[in-house]
């Protein structure tokens, strides 16, 4: 799938997720859209793993720490045939298996997340697993900007470079908003280069939502060190009121919003198809 | 500093525990580091995380003889535990070794989330349980451990009595499919299992028949509660004594049959008396419509006296004489 392809894909993939957001009453609609893009790449393109190789004991291993995203995931998953599209429609229905925050009774889901400052200590005792069998296989986290205020993450920076993790990779999903507000306001993480640079990691920017410098950043070796992606994002990404807006963290869009929303996206999809074609 | 190691009995209990023939064993931690060690070494898969607690969790020879299955994470017990579920979650039978006060409270929300809820099959070892620290005071005590972790569901919580109980524990532990909390202290101790004991998680262990007082005990607290049964037997008092290692599944066949065929239930446990052993036993004995005279022997809800484990123990009537007597008063109780 080229680049092209998978921006293209984007708008659909992000009308869906709005459609699931829609039926389900509840979601993380800003962030969603703001990781969305990555997540695509990731299960498209980065990740060995597939729906046939979710067994695998060589799969690389992709946990969510900002689980709250989950929509977004969901989302991907199912496009990429992990689940049926239709099991979208369930999402935190009674009795659904699909819970508002990524769980393992979901094919292809690596472990629970919700709670914050978990993702990253789980993914070094995947990472330092596979190192034990021979470095068969990638690690991967997805983080948000409020996230890093937990304590948790950094005893497990210290520890990923103590353990030189190449096979690690951290992507914080960097939308600089949180429930509250801008990040820099409720409790500052910058600089966020030199910090991780600090704490001995990899540090790349790279815009979140730019495919081609994506894919570059996360398939470039980092012998010797984990490897910390900023990837610069805007939160609510492709729905022109809900960017950059702080109540749409977990704001959920009503009929006309949804709608509003739907016609944006296909519009924009439809310039692109034009503009290349 | 730690704690120096008097003896955990007067002169009697000592007496009576040669009656009883029990013979000197060493910590269960040491049994454990050394059963660990034994079980590494023939499957590589098994793998020790540390919060700089090698030394205290008596893993230092393991670390030495297995350098590539361990993992040091520095003083971060969140770290600890993540790491151990995340190991866990790619085939490793990861054993996180921490101080019990720490890791079942500083990271509780990882094993909540981690380990149970993810339902990773990892270990963790809650080293120097209990008041095993003493004097150190209630920082250092895991005398909440029992509550907090019983509250989270898919949990086998253990605390064995003596160095049978805790090598069966970790072999159990390392076979387990689900998550695992062991706990152990760092004093000697006496062995109490009988030959040919039998270890089953979920399964307590009967040490001594009795028909009238039955003492359900768990941990380094279960020799006093068998030492205080022999005393009431020299007074014509008969006497179970019961070792329920597994806190969680709890032994309800075992539970049920003290209250129906003993007239009191005495539960010691080394912990507060609020929401461990005892409260357990409570609730099962009552859901199934039995109701013996009942008493729960633990730390009560104060700032724990300071001393030596020893002296704690004594000093809430974890002891031979101080089980004797609380049994006594409660079948000599007027209603």
């Amino acid at each position: 799938m080229t680049d092209r392809d998978l921006a293209l894909k984007s708008f659909a993939l992000r009308r869906r997720m709005l459609r699931l957001i829609h039926r389900a009453g509840a979601g993380h609609t800003g962030g969603g859209l703001s990781c969305l893009d990555i997540l695509s790449l990731l299960y498209h393109r980065v990740l060995k793993v597939t729906p046939e190789t979710v067994d695998s004991p060589t799969r690389d291993r992709y946990v969510q720490s900002k689980g709250h995203c989950v929509e977004a995931l969901y989302t991907v998953m199912a496009d990429r045939g992990y689940f049926p599209d239709a099991d979208l429609d369930t999402v935190g229905h009674y009795q659904s298996r699909y819970v508002g925050h990524p769980t393992r009774k979901v094919r292809g889901i690596e472990m629970n997340t919700g709670a914050l400052g978990h993702g990253l200590p789980i993914c070094l005792g995947m990472a330092l697993a596979a190192r034990m069998d021979g470095g068969t296989f990638r690690v991967f986290t997805l983080l948000g900007d409020g996230e890093l205020a937990e304590g948790s993450n950094w005893e497990a920076a210290m520890a990923a470079s103590h353990y030189q993790l190449d096979n690690l990779v951290a992507i914080l999903d960097h939308n600089s908003l949180q429930i509250t507000g801008p990040t820099r306001e409720v409790m500052s993480n910058e600089p966020l280069d030199e910090k991780w640079r600090a704490f001995g990691w990899e540090v790349r920017t790279v815009n979140g939502h730019d495919y081609t410098a994506l894919t570059r950043t996360l398939t470039t070796p980092h012998p010797g060190r984990p490897l910390f992606v900023i990837a610069n994002t805007v939160k609510g990404k492709g729905v022109s009121f809900m960017e950059n807006v702080g109540q749409w963290h977990h704001g959920v869009p009503n009929d006309a919003e949804l709608a509003r929303a739907l016609a944006e996206l296909e519009a924009a999809e439809q310039r692109l198809k034009e503009a290349v074609a | 500093m730690s704690a120096p190691a008097p003896s955990m009995f007067t002169p009697a209990a000592r007496a009576m525990a040669g009656k009883l023939g029990l013979k000197q064993g060493r910590a269960n931690l040491e049994e454990f580091a050394d059963t660990l060690q034994a079980l590494a070494t023939a499957d590589r898969n098994i793998v020790a995380v540390t919060s700089d607690s090698r030394g205290s969790g008596k893993l230092a020879p393991y670390g030495r003889a297995l350098p590539g299955q361990l993992v040091e994470v520095g003083i971060a017990e969140q770290n600890l535990v993540g790491i151990t579920a995340g190991l866990a979650a790619c085939g490793k039978k990861a054993f996180g070794v921490s101080p019990a006060c720490f890791v079942t409270a500083r990271s509780l929300e990882q094993i909540k989330n981690d380990l149970c809820y993810s339902n990773v099959p990892g270990v963790l070892v809650g080293i120097s349980a209990g008041v095993s620290y003493g004097a150190l005071g209630s920082t250092h005590h895991s005398i909440h451990d029992f509550a907090v972790l019983r509250a989270i569901p898919n949990l086998t919580i253990i605390a064995p009595a003596d160095n049978f109980e805790t090598r069966e524990s970790v072999r159990y532990a390392a076979r387990a499919p689900r998550p695992v909390f062991l706990r152990f202290g760092k004093a000697a101790t006496l062995h109490v299992a009988p030959a040919g004991a039998r270890f089953e998680a979920g399964r307590a262990i009967t040490l001594r028949e009795g028909r009238e007082v039955a003492f359900l005990a768990s941990g380094e607290t279960v020799v006093h509660a068998l030492l205080a049964a022999a005393q009431l037997a020299e007074a014509g008092v008969s006497a179970r004594v019961v070792s329920v290692h597994t806190i969680k599944p709890l032994d309800a066949d075992a539970v049920l049959a003290a209250g129906r065929e003993c007239r009191a239930v005495v539960t010691v446990e080394e912990h507060l008396v609020h929401g461990g052993l005892g409260e357990a036993v409570a609730a099962t004995l009552l859901q199934a419509g039995l109701a013996p005279r009942l008493r729960i022997v633990g730390f009560p809800d104060e700032d724990t006296v300071t001393g030596t484990q020893a002296d704690i123990f004594r000093h809430y009537g974890i002891s031979m004489e101080g089980l004797a007597a609380t049994a006594r008063a409660l079948l000599d109780r007027k209603s």
